[in-house]
């Protein structure tokens, strides 16, 4: 908006207007400011102001040991909190030189997919609702409740699951979670039809968002963004193929890519998305052994839970686990990536062989993906800042830390 | 290529500023002198067979018995070849600046505020140098050993007045407002 004002001359004067949308603000997904200088309807400058929901995450991972830090990464990306467990529980396994047992990697692997079709479903709700498409939003929440039912029958906790431990996962799925997880996924790809139906080419959708928000393949590297933000603008880097980890490079599946890197096929991106995860969850229910869920790693891996209450020596051992950390951890750095849902979530973790960790630092994918979007905003109109913040899918929790 | 061996021709490119080279868990991290750090990611970026496009992580470390008390770590990692390799800067504790690497990598600019909000660290020439998780009118570097965990008195803090004023009728109620 210009404001205009009448001169001592009696001349019209135009100037521009500074607005601030958020941080209350329902389509800024959290609370994010953004200054937002306006030349008539269109974006002169966006600056964005984060910090409202900063929790000291890293500060409090420094007093903290390696078990008590589990809980806090819940709390990061608090929509797939189950991703950024795995993401922590591989970095950290990947310090201490342990592995997790193979029955262990499919449940991740499994629930890892499902926390993606969970955010991604999110996601979905809320853009098509930030453009004005209301009905898909409800359809969305009828499957995310299948999802966290499901959720909430392995492991008790609907949001922040805190499922996966260091060396493995906390409870063993049963053959019935995962017919229920089967039915899930026999159904599903009729939903993700369902969604298309409703948006795919309905013309308001695809005026609000062809064309809109492009960033091109080599900007997009340039400034660190990752996930389908990145694969919207055809770039193929996908942790999972890059950097495997869980059991992901034993599954067939592929990496879809966008070409124009606009707002819509970040959309097409994430929406082929789910129909991959679908069927890296359906090939994971098919082929997953049998065998033991947590690594038999005494020095750095939490015992089971009747030998502590029946015995001495590991009611000793998980004490000192949980109140002092592992006393034998090996000193060294690693950098550990996950493709989790919204991107590229890094752990970088330095030991001084101390039972917690000397630094731990979290690279964010939404961190990252909010410091490009001025550059998606600027010269664009108003009404496409709120398109372009659903299409790089953010989440504040993890994005202050 | 391997990172050992990234690590090498970095080594044989910039002999004066490499100090160490050290592996762990197969990842190779390079400690070198802040001065030439800008030609050493430009070389890394541009080198061909190198090529580190993309800029995973830039964060700060704190060492205060050191005597480069600040550390800054890049994660680096090439798209094309698929390899990685770590960079750290040395930077004392009385001075801790840098130049910045917004000129190579944009997606350093943010990462690097980061690094001055929670360590202090200054970088030099950035495009828009000043807090970002913290306010502006903070007191002090958060990730710092020496910060304490509870933060300091927040009484500095001028915006704070809510909560001044919610305990001003504590002596009424006999409660110990000094936590």
């Amino acid at each position: 908006m210009t404001i205009e004002k009448t001169e001592a001359n009696g001349r019209l004067k135009a100037e521009e207007l500074t607005l601030n949308m958020g941080p209350q603000h329902p389509a800024t997904h959290g609370v994010l400011r953004l200054v937002l200088e306006l030349d008539g309807e269109t974006v002169v400058k966006c600056t964005p102001h984060i910090g409202y929901l900063h929790r000291g995450v890293e500060k409090l991972s420094e007093h903290s040991t390696y078990f008590q830090v589990l809980p806090l990464t819940d709390r990061l990306d608090y929509i797939s909190s189950m991703s950024n467990n795995i993401g922590y529980c591989t970095a950290v396994e990947r310090l201490f030189g342990i592995e997790a047992p193979e029955r262990a990697l499919y449940i991740r692997t499994m629930t890892g997919e499902m926390a993606r079709i969970l955010s991604h479903l999110l996601w979905l709700a809320t853009h098509a609702l930030d453009i004005g498409a209301m009905t898909v939003f409800l359809y969305c929440f009828r499957e995310r409740e299948k999802l966290v039912d499901l959720f909430e029958r392995l492991c008790g906790a609907r949001l922040t699951v805190t499922y996966p431990r260091i060396g493995g996962v906390k409870n063993d799925v049963t053959d019935e979670w995962l017919d229920s997880l089967f039915e899930f996924t026999e159904e599903f790809p009729g939903r993700i039809a369902e969604y298309e139906t409703l948006i795919d080419r309905n013309r308001i959708w695809l005026q609000r968002t062809k064309g809109i928000g492009v960033i091109s393949a080599e900007e997009a590297v340039n400034r660190g963004l990752s996930g389908p933000t990145l694969r919207g603008s055809g770039v193929a880097y996908d942790v999972r193929k890059y950097m495997p980890y869980g059991v992901y490079d034993r599954l067939e599946w592929e990496v879809p890519i966008g070409k124009n890197g606009d707002v819509y096929d970040r959309y097409r991106v994430r929406m082929e998305e789910f129909r991959q995860s679908n069927s890296i969850i359906r090939q994971c229910i098919e082929r997953i052994p049998s065998g033991p869920i947590l690594a038999d790693e005494p020095k750095f891996v939490l015992p089971a839970k009747e030998r502590v209450l029946n015995d001495m020596e590991h009611l000793v051992q998980q004490f000192i686990l949980m109140t002092k950390g592992p006393q034998t951890a090996p000193k060294g750095d690693v950098y550990v990536a996950t493709e989790v849902p919204k991107g590229e979530l890094g752990y970088y973790i330095i030991s001084d062989g101390t039972g917690k960790p000397y630094r731990m630092r979290v690279r964010a994918p939404s961190f990252v993906h909010v410091a490009a979007l001025p550059g998606l905003c600027e010269g664009n109109l108003i009404a496409d800042v709120i398109a372009n913040i659903g299409s790089i899918d953010i989440v504040l929790g993890e994005c202050d830390r | 290529m391997e990172p050992l061996e990234i690590a090498e021709k970095l080594k044989r490119e910039f002999a004066n500023e490499v100090v160490d080279i050290s592996e762990f868990r197969g990842q190779v991290s390079v400690t070198v002198k802040r001065e030439r750090i800008l030609d050493i990611c430009r070389f890394l970026k541009s080198a061909s067979e190198i090529e580190m496009d993309y800029l995973a992580d830039l964060c700060g470390v704190d060492y205060p018995e050191r005597r480069f008390r600040f550390e800054v770590v890049y994660n680096l990692y090439s798209i094309p070849h698929r390899h990685a390799i770590r960079l750290k800067a040395l930077l004392p504790g009385d001075a801790p600046t840098i130049e910045s690497v917004t000129p190579i990598w944009k997606g350093a600019e943010w990462h690097e505020r980061e690094a001055y909000d929670m360590f202090g660290i200054v970088f030099n020439s950035h495009p828009d140098h000043r807090r970002i998780l913290m306010p502006d009118t903070w007191d002090g570097y958060p990730l710092r050993k020496d910060y304490p965990l509870k933060g300091r008195d927040t009484s500095d803090y001028k915006e704070f007045n809510e909560a001044k004023l919610l305990h001003t009728h504590d002596d009424e109620w006999n409660i110990d407002s000094s936590f």
